[in-house]
């Protein structure tokens, strides 16, 4: 098996070479069959490693050390354990159907473009797979910042509009802050431990003092917060929704997004050591999930409400880690995929139905034209909102469960946020596809069910969607448990202490009935509504105009940046530098030419300089050790 | 006498001759000057001489001292006499060609 384990990144690899080198000669079906047959064949191997890692459990493989000094060892090796496994195989397969949909979303672009997007997203996948497989923490930076990278390069990929290049500025940058802190973490991780490997910095973890563990968690937690975009650091997820739909859905939703939670899922063993970090996870991520989730209620473009359900489910994922279910967080990671992913793709079939339309005030009563995409889209809030027996339900109700157990007060903001979730989800959701259309006539007519290649992905991820919570069902209803016990070797499994079984009981019954209770209210407020201008005033406008945080980061951040580095270019370069660099040119010009006055010819100038620096020579001469004293003094 | 007088005349003579050198237009006089150089220094020699024998007397010690500066004097004027017959005769040539002994018409070292 050791020896598959490189075929994991490496086909993705081949893929971004070939697509990205011969984009040119070669055709689209061709860049299509690359650029997704390699995401498959990367998917097989993962089935192959995660059967394996079933029977024997995990391996590490060591290729190279990157940096060997004395004593100091950074190898570049790859992990393959359980938790590493569930994540292969969430981004190979999610990542190989949205590599499916992109080969009939992209199509209308022309073929060098076509093969620079699949070679972006295969390089993606490249780089999140190395993310994953590390062996340490410097291989994970590695791919960390290759799929910033692709992030940037996708979010921009059409280049020629300058808002979009914006956006991308926008994610690289906040993310790039985030990684200071990963970096940080880093550096006092290899300080304390000596080295980067997982295996030995978890083995002596137990050594560090609490106020060194809080210190490295917290800046790992940076690094997450500019990755996974929690508050502060999450308003460039909004904005990256210029990019194309499929590439929304797979970074921004199923596979990058998530990479901090892997990060944090990965260093638990630091994070049981540090209740403080352990904290201040639980409380951002709880604020993010509440705080996006009241903007994503009053947003008109379909992708934007995704963006900021993205935002809040990943609050929900950092809630699980920090009250301490891993297990649940990584559950979490694996049902969002599925069904974010459905809503994203279902999304982009509107969209290519509407023409390029993105704004729900002009959409309406779409499910008879659009069958297929409105009942996969269905299942897809049903999913998210948390109906019984979903995979959301299952993992939002784990999440829900092991808040309670670690903190009452807390478990009731978590529900406010999964009421808000199911309230916007289901006012989307009736907005788009049902009621009366509210669009011109030519996008009426042109509406049409969308072809086979994005349907498939569609179907796929709402069958996932349905069954894929059934790996951790609670032993309550019969389940086996599976995900808890299969990544115990890893991650401390959830064990439900603190609440009793009877109580659980109670609580997922009451949340199913009120949760079922708002559905049912939210229906028949959106439901067949044939107006709707979408156009808010007072407290709903600030939910709408998202709390003005962006503009408050233009004032306090952007414009105070952008001022200094004028005065920076005005005065300190153009005056300052220039001044000294050109000057120095013009002094010499000037002496040169005073000096080339010297030469004049005459003879009888010539003997006076001689005699003049003989006399100065003499001088000096007499003088030697007054001079030489005077010199020492100086210097 | 006190060897400061020789050392003042012999640095004025010294003087007079440099600046002869540099003023002076006529190439005859700026050799007399050139001379005049040469023999201060020659005085200058000839006096730290006797000084020396002066104080080797007075402690009763080496009655040849001083004799190297005395030999060095004659070294001078031999240089002295060889330097002025070579430049006497460039001024005899120059004369020839240009029928005066102006320096100034030299100046052709610029074009």
């Amino acid at each position: 098996m050791n020896d598959l384990i490189y075929l994991v990144p490496l086909f993705p690899l081949i893929g971004f070479l070939i697509n990205g080198l011969f984009r040119k000669p070669l055709s689209k079906s061709a860049i299509s069959v690359i650029g997704s047959g390699v995401i498959l064949l990367s998917f097989i191997v993962s089935i192959i490693l995660f059967f394996d890692v079933k029977e024997h459990g995990g391996t590490i493989v060591n290729y190279y050390n990157i940096i060997n000094v004395e004593g100091f060892k950074i190898p570049f090796a790859f992990q393959i354990d359980q938790l590493s496994i569930i994540f292969l195989l969430i981004i190979t397969g999610v990542g190989f159907l949205i590599h499916l949909y992109s080969t009939s979303y992209m199509h209308e672009e022309s073929t060098d473009h076509f093969g620079r997007y699949f070679s972006y997203l295969n390089l993606f996948v490249f780089s999140m797979l190395l993310l994953v497989m590390g062996a340490n923490y410097v291989i994970m930076f590695i791919g960390w910042e290759g799929v910033g990278l692709c992030s940037y390069l996708l979010i921009g990929y059409w280049f020629k509009n300058d808002s979009y290049n914006y956006a991308a500025k926008k994610a690289f940058v906040m993310n790039r802050i985030g990684d200071v802190g990963f970096l940080l973490a880093i550096f006092w991780i290899l300080k304390d431990f000596g080295t980067a490997n997982y295996t030995e910095v978890f083995a002596k973890a137990s050594t560090l003092p609490v106020s060194d563990a809080t210190a490295i968690t917290l800046l790992l937690f940076v690094g997450a917060v500019g990755k996974s975009a929690q508050i502060p650091l999450y308003t460039w997820l909004p904005d990256a929704m210029a990019g194309p739909t499929p590439v929304s859905a797979l970074i921004h939703a199923a596979t990058m997004v998530t990479a901090g939670i892997y990060m944090i899922a990965r260093s638990n063993v630091l994070y049981s050591l540090s209740h403080i970090s352990q904290d201040v996870v639980a409380i951002i991520g709880l604020a993010t999930a509440i705080l996006a989730a009241t903007i994503a209620l009053y947003q008109n473009d379909i992708k934007k409400v995704l963006a900021y359900s993205t935002v809040s489910q990943l609050g929900f994922m950092f809630l699980a880690l920090g009250v301490g279910a891993y297990t649940t967080g990584v559950f979490h990671v694996m049902t969002h995929a599925f069904f974010k992913a459905l809503l994203f793709l279902g999304a982009g079939s509107v969209i290519h139905a509407m023409g390029g339309e993105q704004d729900i005030t002009k959409m309406g009563g779409l499910s008879k034209k659009l069958p297929v995409t409105s009942w996969t889209f269905i299942i897809g809030v049903l999913a998210i909102s948390g109906f019984p027996f979903t995979s959301g339900f299952i993992s939002k109700d784990e999440i829900l469960m092991a808040t309670y157990a670690y903190s009452p007060l807390l478990f009731w903001f978590a529900v406010f946020a999964a009421i808000l979730t199911a309230i916007y989800m289901f006012r989307l959701m009736m907005l788009v596809f049902f009621g009366g259309f509210r669009g011109t006539h030519e996008q009426a007519h042109h509406l049409h069910e969308s072809p086979s290649a994005l349907l498939i992905p569609l179907i796929v991820l709402a069958v996932l969607s349905l069954i894929g919570g059934f790996i951790q069902l609670p032993e309550v209803y019969g389940g086996h448990d599976f995900l808890n016990q299969f990544l115990a070797p890893v991650v401390p499994a959830v064990t439900h202490e603190g609440a009793e079984v009877a109580t659980k009981d109670y609580y997922m019954l009451g949340g199913t009935i009120v949760g079922l209770i708002i559905i049912f209210a939210a229906t028949r407020k959106f439901f067949a509504v044939s107006q709707f201008e979408g156009r808010y005033t007072g407290f709903k406008k600030i939910l709408a105009d998202k709390w003005y945080i962006d503009e408050l980061y233009d004032t306090i951040i952007v414009k105070p940046l952008n001022s200094l580095a004028g005065f920076l270019k005005s005065v300190v370069e153009k005056s300052g530098i220039d001044a000294v660099v050109n000057g120095t040119g013009r002094f010499v010009n000037y002496s040169s030419r005073q000096i080339r006055l010297l030469q004049s010819g005459q003879v009888g100038n010539y003997i006076l300089f001689m005699v003049l620096s003989i006399t100065v020579l003499f001088l000096v001469f007499w003088n030697q050790e007054i001079i030489v004293q005077f010199l020492q003094k100086i210097f | 006498m006190p060897i400061q007088y020789y050392i003042a005349l012999a640095s004025c003579l010294f003087c007079i001759g440099v600046v002869g050198v540099l003023t002076r237009r006529n190439a005859i006089i700026i050799f007399m000057c050139i001379e005049l150089m040469l023999n201060a220094a020659n005085l200058l020699l000839v006096a730290f001489s006797k000084m020396e024998y002066a104080t080797a007397i007075a402690n009763k010690t080496n009655l040849t001292a001083g004799t190297d500066a005395q030999l060095f004097v004659f070294f001078i004027m031999v240089v002295a006499a060889a330097e002025v017959s070579v430049g006497l005769a460039i001024i005899v040539m120059m004369y020839r060609n240009i029928h005066s002994v102006d320096v100034n018409f030299l100046n052709r070292l610029k074009h």
